[in-house]
């Protein structure tokens, strides 16, 4: 388990003081013009060795990431913009971080933007998160009004800006190139990549989209040393997480725990333990919910850091547990993800839009049984014929689920079909698909 | 949804919408102002609460908002109809929008929506009471499934319910009094484990 000494979030349940004060309290801010005096490559090459992975949910090197952006600033200013869009289901750690510890994302906004030589940064927040929206406002009216950012930023004589700007209710703005494309005050449609981000992105200016939680450990990192960091969970899944353990558990948590730490361990030691015990447990959705679900036998070993949840055919994902008991319907438990992702489809890509739905109506009907044995074979084909096919992961993700649970649970699809069958007296009413 | 509801032929900004418009064009470089789209549509949508009870964008709002922006309405209605908070048709004082999606559901989010149907008498997703008080929606994961079921009114989440705290939520709205958002447990989801996230 995590030891206290190298925890990063030390005020992730709000029990201490969030504004400034208290933050300065907790080591934020200390001497952050030294760190800045690095100069910009050096920070660029510390957050590289450190190992650290995107925290939202693909795992992509964060120091490689900022590689990515121009050496030298040119005629278009550069952007970093913060992905505080959190709507993967199951997660909520962002919120968290940005309503109990804002300072940590504030200071790593200013950090991460002088590596990449941005002059100003963006955080997009979901909608919904109002009143997470009102603390982060305040967070930054009183860093500016300590000149910790602004015109001279910690008197380290680099003017930087950071802005708040809301969102309105768009799952798929949580994709970097929608959520430009929202921030730019469009519909937050996906944009083809090349050209990526960091050569075109906002206004057509390089920027990097990064997760709240990535940007808001790079100070402690950059503090602590690559080496602190690099030396917590397994080669190349280093570091901390914080993950949020929701569903059938005694006690439902958000938790900072080392990376690779069994996720027996995360639902047993930190969570209370699966309601009604070890025993109970049907099944576990690792990473929010795209990530393909896990039956009991796999929970029993699996590991949580990008390695060794892709060594059992899921994802970490953002780090979102959602466990499940013997009393879920876990048929229905898929069908309410896949009406999730048509929900938040936002239309662009064929197979997308008409998959989702034709999914989503499918699995309505299996939750029912009003299916065909041979329809779970049209419908893993199906899953495969959207992923990949599409201009973001949203496809991919609404897929996912589905795949995951033809894998693992296909008998009890199968059983359901067979009650309705025995009920309905062999007729199987299908609709026009 | 009567005729209090029929949509206003005119819109403007009041002077305390100005105030805040001020400072969200400040936020974006010069002639990237339609960046301040969706805030403007959010702020409209306030104001009409603010002034009227029920939130949302009728056309004249969103054409004051073209305008304001330099953009051709079309691209501010495709914006507005784009994002579900945007509401498109009038809501009650009160939006309820239970939280359905698997993390909230497996938590009990069906009870929820049954418990506001019994104390509101509203039906369908989408309805308003005759009243005007409440509207019932459902709405896709709201990012908070550690304290599910959770519920927004509004701006504010109500977290950890059941039935009957949802009901009591209910009555005390109808009493007009606004009480405490967050958990109605109180707890802020820490872990069993100790930890210095236990204690300051």
């Amino acid at each position: 388990m995590l030891s206290d000494r190298d925890r990063i979030f030390t005020n992730l349940h709000g029990h201490g003081d969030v504004g400034l004060a208290g933050a300065r309290a907790r080591g934020d801010w200390a001497d952050t013009a030294a760190i800045l005096a690095r100069g910009h490559d050096a920070l660029v090459e510390e957050v590289k060795a450190s190992g650290l992975r995107g925290r939202g949910g693909a795992g992509f090197p964060t120091g490689l990431k900022w590689s990515f952006m121009p050496k030298q600033e040119g005629p278009k200013p550069h952007y970093l913009l913060v992905n505080a869009d959190e709507s993967e289901p199951g997660t909520c750690k962002d919120r968290d971080i940005i309503r109990h510890d804002p300072h940590k994302l504030i200071e790593g906004c200013l950090l991460a933007s002088f590596a990449m030589r941005a002059h100003a940064a963006y955080v997009y927040m979901r909608g919904e998160f109002y009143n997470e929206a009102q603390v982060f406002q305040r967070a930054i009216d009183e860093a500016y009004a300590a000149g910790l950012i602004g015109e001279n930023a910690c008197g380290s004589g680099w003017k930087f800006d950071l802005y708040l700007h809301r969102g309105a209710g768009a799952y798929i703005c949580g994709e970097e190139t929608a959520q430009i494309e929202s921030l730019e005050g469009k519909k937050g449609m996906p944009r083809l990549k090349p050209p990526f981000p960091a050569a075109c992105g906002l206004w057509g200016c390089p920027t990097t989209v990064n997760n709240v939680e990535s940007i808001a450990v790079t100070p402690t990192i950059l503090r602590r040393g690559a080496a602190w960091f690099s030396a917590l969970g397994r080669p190349k899944n280093s570091g901390t997480k914080v993950f949020c353990i929701s569903g059938h558990v005694n006690n439902p948590c958000t938790v900072e725990e080392e990376m690779g730490i069994p996720l027996k361990d995360l639902i047993e030691k930190h969570a209370g333990g699966v309601r009604g015990g070890w025993d109970n447990l049907l099944a576990v959705i690792p990473g929010g919910a795209s990530t393909p679900v896990l039956p009991r036998s796999i929970c029993e070993t699996a590991l949580m850091d990008f390695d060794g949840m892709r060594e059992v055919k899921s994802a970490l994902g953002s780090g979102a547990v959602i466990v499940m008991d013997r009393s879920t319907d876990l048929i229905e438990a898929i069908a309410r993800i896949s009406r999730f992702f048509k929900h938040e489809s936002c239309g662009q890509c064929t197979p997308c839009r008409e998959g989702t739905g034709w999914m989503m109506r499918v699995m309505d009907r299996l939750v029912a049984g009003r299916a065909e044995p041979e329809e779970i074979d049209t419908l893993e084909q199906v899953t495969r014929q959207i992923e990949g096919r599409t201009i973001c992961a949203l496809g991919d993700a609404a897929a996912w689920p589905v795949q995951g649970l033809i894998r693992h649970f296909r008998p009890e699809i199968e059983a359901r079909i067979a009650a309705y069958k025995a009920r309905s007296g062999g007729a199987t009413q299908m609709a026009a698909e | 949804m009567a005729e209090e509801t029929a949509a206003p032929e005119d819109f403007r900004f009041d002077s305390e919408s100005e105030v805040r418009i001020g400072k969200i064009l400040a936020k974006y470089p010069e002639g990237r102002q339609a960046s301040a789209a969706l805030p403007l549509l959010d702020l409209a949508q306030r104001q009409i609460a603010r002034t009227g009870g029920a939130g949302w964008l009728p056309r004249a709002a969103m054409d004051a908002v073209a305008e304001r922006l330099g953009m051709p309405p079309m691209r501010v209605y495709e914006v507005a109809s784009f994002y579900t908070m945007l509401n498109k048709k009038p809501v009650g004082k009160y939006h309820l929008q239970v939280c359905t999606t698997t993390p909230c559901w497996l938590r009990g989010s069906d009870e929820i929506a049954e418990a506001i149907r019994r104390k509101t008498g509203l039906k369908g997703w989408g309805e308003t009471t005759p009243d005007g008080m409440f509207t019932l929606d459902h709405v896709e994961c709201l990012g908070a499934c550690v304290n599910a079921p959770v519920l927004a009114i509004n701006d504010d989440y109500f977290e950890d319910l059941d039935a009957e705290a949802t009901e009591k939520l209910l009555e005390a709205l109808k009493r007009g009094e606004v009480p405490p958002h967050g958990s109605v447990k109180g707890r802020n989801a820490e872990p069993v484990a100790p930890t210095s996230q236990k204690a300051e």
